[in-house]
């Protein structure tokens, strides 16, 4: 509400509007900061930690871009945002770039006023279900009623399933993520919806987690991306090759720990990655150590989603359709030359 | 040369010097001035609106929605338009809004009597109220009893059940579902019917008083018409009514209408909240009419409900209606806390939902404003005109 309102002040008196639409890169420059509107609550993907330091995927993302630009991993400040305001914050220029668990459609790409800069994470929308309700499937959820998040690409795919399926349902909604989360953990509804990472993710906030079971349904596609806005071709540069590098990068077997060493390597496509040969930095406006910045400071895309939500980190998620397209995934860098 | 006398006050009031002139060449100064800032201010969001590729149109609105809405008085399913759904939302705010103000007016007035009772003990529980309610932000209220209260009721499958086929858990009141048949409108004509008999019944009452002196019973004949007259014809033609008791099948119970507890804990909240501000308008109303009215009227005889009703309530209404007015188009306004609770109200559909799917934010944001302004200019009007009734008429 808040950032509809200051983006509605912002477009009217044309002040933030002016100064920002010009060349995102030199404000974050000018300014020392980058910042980065993010989910406001989600484990493992945009979370403030005890110290009040943000952690998480997407914050990780975040970081790699202030690396990227501003050659550290820290100049971030971060902006909560529910999935309701999260657009109007970026079109109004409150935020430089948005990384949150936003699904890349056609529509969002061609009608309002901002652009997506690739796919950090494949998901698809599912079910969560009590165990005790004894349900298989998603086929058998004829008249429950659903939690979901309000503004979301979720209440539409649910209204074609349901329709699709000749099935009734009826949906409680929620602008805030955690108000969503806990309507289903307190028993308001039989089923919670949303992506399966987000559905993961919120086993953390509730109460009884494992009385619940993600059923095996993916009802849709959801590629979820950061985003720029419009008309700045530059921008949205940085933005994706920060993250084609850091998918490169773990192609190429790049690491945090061994950057240093690679920076000798006779390989020529780590070489090119890390500024050694070729002129990607130059081309980019950044410096030439940019991608080691990034790699060393935050990682390759797989140390990343290891430590957030991978393995090593209490979520425990496949990569699946995240792993490396060489590893039968779909994450896959285009050649850096 | 008194005509030169009296024309050169009127060739001077055209100069600059004149009082009259110079707060005439202000006005319209202020009032470009003020309109070239709204045009500004429109030109420039609508270029920069363009600028960024933003959708300036109002083409959404013939446009399918693609969502759903869980509580509709009106017609809507995904198919609709993003502009049935602005109805919806719109009737929602409404329908909220006015149960809120029917409660809140009752529970208002019936605290804002009590806290003046003479018995002890009910003042006191009328000034806790007052004071307690009025004092705990109307947000938190809405959180207590949507979240303490209401989601707190047991799961479907342990439903409390109450006698005649309703059902209460945490999903909502389940009531049984009316079904009509050939001849129940028949019944309501004769409600109708019977309505007219009591309002014509009641006015021939009020003469004859007038004229006689006596007083016919008009509580007991309009409540035989009221009630006997349709039963008769219900009876007549052969109970042209049905329940369907809702039945638990799968998640929930089906058949039968549904209250939802967001709903129930909005209106609660709202209403609760309101009548503590209306109950201290009605106390103060009340006690501003002068203590020689109340004894004049018992030296009368007027016994001290006749009192009340006859000669303080009227003249406290005059004090009562304008401010009451303020509280009305405060539950209206307030009814938009409904978003945080998951009520699907104006905001929550419209302004929620609509603005970010189309990503048309000013327009809709624009619209909403406009909604709301609507409702209150209207209530404004309404109460206004009321209380012109009520206004102490100067001859």
């Amino acid at each position: 509400m808040q950032a509809i309102l200051k983006g509605l002040v912002g477009a009217a008196v044309g002040l933030v509007v002016s100064s920002a639409s010009a060349a995102t890169i030199e404000n974050v420059r000018k300014n020392g900061v980058l910042t980065c509107g993010t989910n406001s609550a989600t484990a493992g993907f945009s979370l403030p930690d005890n110290e009040g330091k943000w952690t998480g995927f997407v914050v990780d993302y975040c970081r790699a871009v202030a690396a990227a630009v501003l050659g550290d991993a820290q100049k971030v400040r971060f902006i909560p945002l529910t999935p309701k305001d999260r657009f109007t914050a970026l079109q109004s220029g409150e935020i430089d770039i948005l990384a949150h668990n936003a699904t890349w459609t056609s529509s969002r790409d061609t009608s309002l006023g901002i652009l997506f800069a690739g796919t950090y994470f494949y998901d698809g929308q599912g079910f969560m279900v009590r165990k005790a309700e004894n349900i298989g499937s998603a086929k058998d959820l004829d008249g429950a009623s659903i939690c979901v998040t309000q503004g979301t690409t979720t209440e539409l795919n649910l209204a074609d399933y349901f329709r699709s399926h000749s099935m009734t349902y009826s949906t409680v909604g929620f602008a805030d993520e955690e108000a969503v989360v806990k309507a289903y953990d307190e028993g308001r509804c039989d089923v919670l919806s949303a992506d399966t990472s987000t559905l993961n993710a919120s086993r953390q906030r509730m109460a009884k987690a494992d009385d619940s079971v993600v059923l095996p349904e993916l009802i849709s596609k959801e590629p979820l991306g950061p985003a720029v806005r419009q008309g700045d071709d530059h921008w949205l540069n940085v933005a994706k090759w920060t993250l084609l590098v850091m998918v490169a990068a773990e192609e190429l077997g790049v690491t945090s720990q061994n950057v240093d060493e690679m920076k000798s390597s006779e390989n020529p496509n780590i070489r090119r990655l890390l500024g050694a040969e070729g002129s990607l930095g130059k081309d980019l406006g950044l410096g030439d150590t940019w991608s080691v910045d990034v790699i060393k400071q935050v990682g390759n895309y797989g140390e990343v989603f290891d430590r957030n939500i991978g393995k090593a980190s209490p979520l425990k998620m496949e990569r699946g359709l995240n792993a490396l397209w060489s590893e039968g995934g779909l994450q896959y860098a285009p050649p850096i030359r | 040369m008194s005509d030169v006398l009296l024309a050169a006050p009127s060739r001077r009031s055209l100069s600059l010097h004149d009082a009259k002139v110079r707060g005439i060449i202000y006005q319209v100064l202020l009032a470009v001035s003020l309109l070239a800032l709204a045009v500004g201010i429109a030109v420039q969001t609508a270029s920069n609106m363009r600028a960024r590729g933003i959708p300036l149109s109002f083409g959404f609105w013939n446009e399918a929605a693609g969502f759903d809405i869980n509580q509709t008085l009106i017609p809507y399913d995904t198919l609709s338009t993003y502009g049935q759904a602005f109805w919806v939302g719109v009737v929602n705010t409404l329908y909220v809004s006015l149960l809120g103000i029917v409660l809140a007016t009752v529970l208002g007035f019936v605290v804002g009597i009590a806290r003046l009772s003479p018995n002890w003990i009910v003042s006191k529980v009328a000034a806790s109220y007052v004071e307690i309610i009025r004092n705990i932000p109307l947000l938190l209220q809405l959180l207590f009893w949507y979240n303490a209260v209401l989601k707190t009721l047991p799961a479907p499958r342990a439903s409390i059940e109450l006698p005649g086929g309703i059902y209460l858990n945490n999903r909502g009141l389940i009531i049984p579902e009316i079904q009509l048949y050939a001849g129940a409108g028949t019944v309501g004509l004769a409600f109708l019917a019977a309505t007219i008999f009591c309002v014509a019944f009641w006015s021939y009452a009020r003469r004859a008083q007038n004229r006689t002196g006596k007083q016919l019973p008009v509580l007991w004949v309009g409540l035989a018409a009221l009630i006997g007259l349709p039963l008769i014809v219900f009876l007549l033609v052969g109970s042209p009514v049905s329940f369907v008791t809702p039945d638990l099948k799968g998640f929930n119970y089906r058949g039968g209408h549904q209250l939802y507890p967001e709903f129930a804990a909005l209106l609660i909240g709202l209403s609760v909240y309101t009548a503590s501000f209306i109950a201290e308008i009605v106390r103060s109303g009340i006690q501003a009419v002068p203590k020689g009215q109340t004894e004049a009227a018992h030296a009368l005889g007027l016994a001290p409900g006749k009192t009340l009703r006859l000669v303080i309530v009227p003249q406290a209404l005059r004090i009562i209606i304008p401010p009451l007015t303020s509280q009305y188009l405060n539950l209206t306004k307030n009814s938009s806390l409904a978003v945080f609770i998951g009520y699907p109200d104006l905001v929550q559909i419209f302004a929620g939902t609509v603005l970010n799917q189309t990503g048309a934010a000013v327009q809709v944001m624009a619209i909403t404003l406009s909604v709301y302004l609507a409702i209150s200019l209207v209530t404004s009007m309404a109460m206004n005109a009321f209380n012109q009734r009520f206004a102490i008429v100067e001859r």
